[in-house]
């Protein structure tokens, strides 16, 4: 059996960042879940990432 | 590296806030205390405006002020005052006051003197008029301009009287003492007014003045729950004013609204504004008044939130929530996500609820960029037009351009100086 399979075949314990959505839709199948809220540097704009990025040197 | 210049800039920064120790010191007369003030200056709240961009309740307020100061004798000889050019308008920021909402300071009004005593430098503010029709929301009816003659002619000299015989009072201490007693010394001032009666009333009643005017005075402070408020003001204006001008940092020293612009200034960036279109404020609404009502974000109160307390002290004024909307968790929510954006914690405000954590101190761009998380104000609502007066309370956040256009400006300064390429 593969390593993926034998995950599956316990008891799943995830971490999700990002869509709090697919947080939500795993606790609603009582899937024990950790949502992390997390967004990208300047909310995905990249300019302003790009900006920072400058001053971080 | 750059990265080191801005941490230790806003390291000294955040020396320069945490150690300051904004004092009460006495009361003046504008005209005479106010650095840069004319009989014909009128200071307003927020960024620098001019006439014809002004919402409704600062129109009110100038034309309130220039009532008030014998300068006209109606709206219509005041407005015709300010378009022939003859009256000078000007942000109170750039003359070390600050005023709430509307923000108008006229030349004789009485203004409370602050001393930050370890830079030596002072800040200003005038005395709260209370709630209802009142100049700060665009009010100029007789009964305005009459309360604004007996705050000069009784309120100012009784309370100056009062304080010369008391000393000097300890801002800082008071306001960590209203933290711990559930205002966050914004939009609830209530520990604040009451521990302020406690330590002027023996005094007051000492003065040379007669019963019915002292009565009078204690009556007033007694009425408005706010007038702690003119004090917490200035003591955060001069608790920031040494963090201005510190090349590298990026850490906030201004937030102000004028009630059509908000704006922002940075340390590193000197005296530049960064503005954009002010909010509209997510809140509760008095009976008979609905979000149509309200006027854009008003007001340099938001000095509070700049120096650590107001909404950034949510979680210690559980009970606002009843006021501004939301839950006691919300307010923890709200006072816990500031420090996402902020450079430390307060060394004197403390939040019991959080574990006597220090409030979040010293706002970066740099953070509020990364993160898109914006300062959260808790504020009144003004009626958008003159004199109808405040018509709620609530939250709201600056806009990100300000922030943005911040972070833009900072990195091409860093740019001329050589340090980017």
């Amino acid at each position: 059996m593969s390593n993926i399979n034998q995950l599956f075949n316990k008891e799943l314990k995830v971490i999700n960042m990002g869509l709090k959505s697919f947080a939500e839709d795993l606790k609603s199948q009582e899937v024990k879940v950790l949502h992390v809220d997390w967004r990208p540097p300047a909310g995905g704009n990249k300019r302003m990432a790009a900006l920072l990025a400058k001053l971080k040197k | 590296m750059l990265q080191n210049r801005i941490q230790n800039a806003n390291k000294e920064a955040l020396s320069r806030i945490l150690s300051a120790q904004p004092t009460l010191v006495g009361i003046g007369v504008a005209g005479e205390v106010i650095p840069g003030m004319t009989k014909k200056t009128i200071l307003h709240a927020g960024p620098p405006i001019a006439w014809d961009k002004m919402s409704g309740p600062l129109r009110g307020a100038v034309i309130g002020g220039l009532i008030y100061e014998g300068l006209a004798a109606n709206a219509e000889e005041a407005i015709a005052l300010v378009q022939s050019g003859e009256i000078q308008f000007d942000p109170c920021h750039h003359h070390d006051a600050v005023g709430p909402m509307a923000g108008v300071v006229t030349a004789s009004m009485p203004v409370w003197i602050i001393q930050n005593t370890t830079f030596g430098n002072y800040a200003y503010c005038t005395l709260n008029e209370g709630l209802g029709k009142v100049l700060r929301y665009g009010a100029y009816s007789e009964e305005v301009i009459n309360r604004l003659k007996w705050m000069e002619k009784v309120l100012g000299p009784v309370l100056k009287e009062a304080l010369a015989l008391k000393g000097a009072i300890d801002l800082k201490t008071m306001i960590a003492q209203v933290v711990m007693m559930g205002d966050e010394g914004h939009n609830r001032n209530k520990a604040g007014t009451s521990l302020l009666i406690r330590e002027l009333a023996p005094y007051i009643v000492q003065t040379g003045f007669g019963n019915e005017d002292k009565v009078e005075v204690l009556k007033f402070m007694h009425s408005n729950d706010h007038f702690f408020l003119n004090l917490t003001m200035p003591a955060c204006k001069a608790t920031l004013q040494p963090a201005a001008g510190i090349e590298y940092s990026t850490i906030v020293y201004t937030m102000a609204r004028n009630g059509t612009e908000f704006g922002i200034r940075v340390s590193g960036l000197g005296d530049r504004w960064f503005t954009a279109p002010a909010e509209i404020i997510d809140g509760l609404f008095f009976p008979g008044f609905s979000a149509e009502d309200a006027n854009p974000d008003i007001g340099d109160s938001v000095i509070t939130e700049t120096t650590g307390i107001g909404g950034f002290a949510m979680a210690a004024a559980p009970a606002i929530v009843q006021f501004v909307g939301g839950t006691p968790q919300d307010a923890i929510n709200y006072s816990k996500s500031m420090y996402e954006i902020t450079e430390t914690e307060n060394n004197t405000y403390k939040i019991p609820v959080l574990n006597f954590r220090g409030t979040a101190t010293g706002i970066d761009i740099m953070k509020v960029v990364e993160t898109t998380i914006l300062p959260i104000i808790n504020t009144g609502i003004a009626h958008k037009e003159p004199g109808v007066g405040q018509v709620g309370a609530g939250l709201v956040r600056p806009p990100m351009k300000c922030f943005e256009d911040a972070l833009e400006a900072f990195v091409e300064h860093m740019e001329e100086k050589g340090l980017i390429e």
